[in-house]
């Protein structure tokens, strides 16, 4: 009786999975709206900028203007996008396409239209989330809507900051599903679209090359190189369209310089919490202690921020660190999981490996903006129900990467705005994976098959979703450090150390992403 | 995938005993935790609403109720509490006098002190008026949130814990549906945070007073909705409900004089209380009385969805018949259209008639009473909101056209943006997916029927529409508001015909057991 019910009820599911995916939307869409006003950073006037070099130039100059700044220096096909929203721009106000008089244009017309569009392009994650859920159970489905429609990263970084990062990560998501589905040709199509839509994304190159390598172009040698070839010739075929007519144009060395530049610093300006941080702090805590102890070191002249100026190095003791050495160090932290794609690429672990080399990229790249953070918490979020432990680990990781975006809106008013965002979400995280895992009934390492499941339910201590008591003293020692930094040090020590506030954060949250990137790690290693 | 057999089998186990919870990981760990998620979501959309602009937002000379609120907190920092309600050379009444019960004042002074501390240009005498800044918003917004934060959200929690209980697990559900209605009321929040005023301490005190009667705790309830009627006289609209309810008991009580002394002593005590200041001369509470009755305006202000703005197309009220008499007719046809909800209740008060009569009551005085605003609606639109699980369907409706009868104020204010969005929010919380609640035949539906409550929808958004992009003819240059008004007015007295009915069917004498089991 209880079987029939259930199909009864899993015939209906899939009716209403639709339905409920787009009231998932559409709540956030509302709360969106409703955060229309707020603080926008300078990336809306980027995006701004963008749509009107792309409205009115010709392909030719897009790389080439510099009316603004903020030059155009995503790869073609977001260039191609631009110009496909700015027809619309121009029909509602052309002044926002005008690429002189739309300067800083900032009328309800211009911020309602753009923080539209990316409402909208928010669709592209709904289908991305909805492909890679739809054949899980409802309860899954449920948690992981939660965490990744309405992610408070997402909120606060597309929406209130301003970016397109929903609309990439869907297309990512769209590629890591097909993937997960075996049909690896559209898997990678998707991908090499979304590196001709943002570079950034390449991190997870070798990640792909790997798993397609073993995983498509397998089954001997001859069909092997066949689907080789068919591969490479559609990567080429996506790239030759995004890059082509600029190669044709003679220009493609104008775009690679835009795409790099490796004239900004190590660091971006608000320290992103990765393995530099540690690094430099060490290099200031040694500069301090041989000081102390009479030795002659000299203060560098020169900023982690500001890029290579010249020869000097911004670090008094430690060596110098070059964009070749970052990348190196990715590479190196990628081996295992590359090792492990190799040996047996299974698709089950593709996201799992894909997020790790986000994370990697993330902790040791060049110029991280905290905001690449989203490109492993949202995929991780879909892995994020599979085990209890998956369920803590992504519980923790959603709450510092998420408080690591604290600093991006630095004004009074969006304070509670943010706060509530994260709040929101950890109670919502915590409510729902203790109804997934509930307490005594379900243990992650209990092995299947060997127990049936009244054996399950026998009562295990330490069974349920129970956050161990190190990562509830670090998630204590968060709100410390932002009582400290919002009410604690403005009254103590007034304007001393102003920079001190953020760089605790960096710091703070750089042990959280340190341990996410060994848990996942072993996960990785460990795994069968 | 290692524990992916084990959390499958558990799925089964829980969807098997518990069909209904789409909303499990929502509401399976109590009320509390329930009412936490929904409140911080709640709070966040209160948040994102006080982004907006404010009503009169650089609007000078005179502004509007964000710059009346701030002025008081100017006032009552400034002058001694003598002086608050008096005109002089420092407290000029003419200028946004203070209007509000004692309580309001009191509210003004300590948020006064919050905004002296922080931002003291904001709040000093005379320079500040007008003052417009970034904190100085944000400040006065943030007062906003932390009186809702501080008395709706609690009052809240206490009416849910209060009318259910300890709920079964299919009944958990509808519990966190039911506090996400009255968390998101999408009017309140638009008064409150967008528009800017503190209806959230009001109706918060209001919300209290009615748990206190459904718990049977009289005197709490007492306390609490004199507390309500001096922050906001207009509190008066549920005076009628709670009389005869509280009177009706009292009078099936062993010593009904005795009990009805207790409530009366309550009520003055807590009258003495916060009116202490001003009770040393007659003079000095005429004076603060006569600032609460505002007979001096007309009928009706601007356009109100109530009976004698919706008439006046046909009838000029206020051509035809002097202040006084209007004064009288309103007053006895206030009385009136109370009556039978009141002598229900002295009949045979019960819980569930009493919500009903406090809808009946305050749709009175909102429909028939003299002066009555178009934010006034927020005071019937609470009982309707108390009433949500009993009657989905009406409360719905109710609400689709108390946001109409304030659209035109809206538009005014800078805020259709937050307007449609909290619309959308309401119908798509309202409709989530997976409730189990029947959608039964409700005589408000059956009586219009489907095909004419589809068409009444049809030009409610055509009515928005229309309102948002066609000038009106230069004849009438208040037609649409004209027509808006008098929708809304059939509508609201469609509700409240159908509730009056409904309270004298529901509630024969026996029914006061079948209500405690319900209850």
């Amino acid at each position: 009786m209880g079987k029939q019910k259930l199909s009864s009820k899993g015939v209906q599911n899939s009716g209403c999975t639709k339905a409920t995916l787009w009231w998932f939307y559409l709540v956030a869409a509302c709360i969106k709206v409703l955060l229309f006003p707020s603080y926008r950073s300078t990336d809306f006037e980027v995006h701004r900028n963008w749509l009107a070099v792309t409205h009115s130039l010709p392909l030719s100059q897009w790389y080439f203007d510099e009316t603004s700044p903020w030059t155009l220096d995503y790869p073609p096909f977001f260039a191609h996008f631009e110009h496909f929203l700015s027809m619309f721009a121009h029909l509602i106000d052309p002044k926002i396409v005008h690429l002189q008089e739309g300067l800083n244009y900032s009328a309800n017309t211009v911020v309602y239209f753009q923080r539209g569009t990316v409402i909208l392009s928010d669709l592209c994650l709904l289908y991305g989330v909805y492909r890679l859920t739809r054949n899980l159970d409802s309860r899954k489905q449920k948690l992981i809507w939660l965490s990744a429609i309405w992610s408070p990263m997402l909120f606060i970084v597309d929406h209130v900051h301003f970016q397109y990062n929903g609309f990439l990560i869907g297309i990512l998501l769209i590629s890591l599903s097909y993937l997960e589905e075996g049909r690896d040709l559209l898997g990678g199509f998707f991908f090499a679209v979304l590196l001709c839509l943002k570079h950034l994304f390449a991190v997870a190159a070798p990640v792909y090359f790997v798993y397609l390598l073993r995983h498509y172009c397998r089954g001997g040698i001859g069909r092997g190189f066949t689907r080789l070839l068919i591969m490479g010739g559609m990567v080429a075929a996506v790239f030759a369209a995004a890059f082509g007519p600029f190669f044709h144009l003679g220009q493609i060395q104008q775009v690679i310089q835009r795409l790099f530049p490796f004239g900004r610093g190590l660091c971006h300006a608000y320290w992103a919490p990765n393995f530099w941080v540690f690094y430099i702090m060490s290099d200031k805590g040694l500069a301090f202690i041989l000081r102390r102890l009479g030795f002659n070191v000299q203060t560098p002249t020169a900023t982690f921020t500001a890029g290579l100026v010249g020869d000097s190095s911004p670090f008094s003791v430690l060596p110098q660190v070059t964009p070749l050495v970052t990348f190196m160090m990715v590479l190196l932290a990628l081996s295992p999981c590359l090792l492990k794609a190799w040996k047996d690429p299974k698709p089950q672990m593709i996201s799992r490996w894909v997020a790790y080399a986000y994370t990697c990229g993330f902790l040791f790249g060049w110029h991280v903006h905290e905001k690449a953070s989203l490109h492993f918490v949202i995929p991780l979020a879909i892995v994020a129900v599979q085990t209890l432990e998956d369920a803590k680990h992504y519980f923790l990781l959603s709450i510092v990467s998420c408080y690591s975006l604290f600093p991006l809106l630095f004004e009074a008013q969006e304070y509670p705005i943010k706060v509530l965002l994260l709040l929101l979400h950890s109670i919502l995280m915590w409510s729902g994976f203790s109804a997934q895992f509930p307490d005594g009934a379900e243990t992650a390492r209990a092995p299947t098959g060997h127990h049936t499941e009244k054996k399950v339910d026998q009562r295990k201590s330490n069974g349920g979703f129970v956050i161990g008591w190190i990562e509830r003293m670090y998630l204590i020692g968060l709100v410390i450090v932002e009582i400290w930094g919002q009410f604690l040090h403005p009254l103590l020590l007034g304007d001393k150390l102003a920079f001190a506030p953020l760089m605790l954060i960096s710091i703070y949250c750089a042990l959280g992403i340190m341990y996410s990137w060994i848990w996942q790690l072993t996960f990785i290693a460990k795994s069968p | 995938m290692k524990g992916k057999g084990t959390s499958d089998t558990v799925s089964v186990v829980d969807g098997d005993g518990n069909q209904c919870c789409w909303w499990w990981w929502l509401v399976h760990k109590g009320t509390t935790t329930t009412f936490l998620i929904v409140g911080l979501f709640a709070l966040l959309v209160r948040a994102a609403v006080s982004l907006h602009p404010y009503s009169g937002f650089a609007n000078p000379p005179k502004f509007g109720d964000y710059e009346a609120q701030r002025h008081w907190m100017e006032i009552t920092i400034n002058l001694p509490i003598q002086e608050w309600y008096r005109n002089s050379t420092s407290n000029d009444l003419s200028y946004w006098g203070l209007d509000y019960p004692p309580l309001t004042a009191y509210q003004s002074f300590i948020h006064g002190l919050f905004l002296r501390f922080v931002h003291p240009e904001s709040v000093s005498l005379f320079t500040s008026r007008g003052h417009e800044s970034y904190l100085g918003k944000l400040l006065m917004r943030w007062t906003v949130l932390s009186s809702d934060l501080l008395i709706l959200f609690p009052a809240v929690l206490y009416f849910v814990i209060v009318r259910y209980g300890q709920p079964s697990r299919s009944r958990k559900s509808d519990i966190g549906w039911h506090i996400a209605m009255l968390l998101l009321n999408p009017c309140l929040i638009l008064i409150d945070h967008g528009h800017f005023q503190y209806n959230c301490i009001s109706l918060g005190f209001t919300i209290g007073a009615v748990a206190g009667v459904l718990s049977g705790k009289d005197l709490v309830a007492c306390v609490l909705y004199c507390l309500a009627l001096n922050h906001k006289q207009m509190s008066a609209y549920f005076a009628p409900a709670f009389f005869s309810h509280l009177l009706g008991k009292c009078l099936r009580r062993k010593h009904p004089l005795l009990e009805v002394s207790k409530l009366g002593f309550y009520v003055l005590g807590t009258f003495a209380a916060l009116w202490w200041p001003y009770l040393y001369s007659k003079d000095s509470i005429l004076e603060v009385l006569s600032r609460l009755a505002p007979f001096e305006r007309g009928i009706f202000e601007d356009y109100v969805a109530n009976f004698w703005c919706a008439s006046s197309i046909i009838i000029k009220w206020k051509r035809l018949f002097t202040p006084e008499s209007l004064r009288l007719l309103s007053l006895i046809a206030t009385v009136i259209t109370c009556l039978p909800s009141m002598i229900q209740q002295i009949k045979s008060p019960s819980n569930r008639g009493f919500l009903y009569g406090m809808l009946n009551c305050s749709f009175a005085f909102y429909l028939f009473s003299f002066q009555v605003h178009e934010k006034s609606i927020l005071l019937p639109l609470l009982p309707a909101s108390l009433l949500a699980m009993e009657e989905p369907f009406i409360f719905k409706w109710f609400m689709q056209f108390a946001m109409l009868s304030m659209f035109p104020l809206i538009c005014r204010d800078g805020l259709v943006v937050p307007y449609f969005a909290l619309l959308a929010l309401f119908i798509l919380i309202f409709d989530a997916p997976g409730q189990q609640r029947v959608k039964e035949g409700n005589y408000l539906y059956n009586y219009l029927g489907a095909t004419t409550v589809r068409l009444v929808l049809f030009c409610y958004f055509i009515l928005h529409i229309v309102y948002l992009t066609v000038n009106p003819p230069e004849k009438y240059p208040f037609l649409f508001e004209a027509i808006i008004m008098n929708v809304c007015f059939s509508q609201f007295v469609l509700v409240t015909l159908g509730c009056n009915i409904k309270q004298w069917v529901l509630n024969k004498p026996t029914k006061l057991e079948v209500d405690k089991k319900f209850i």
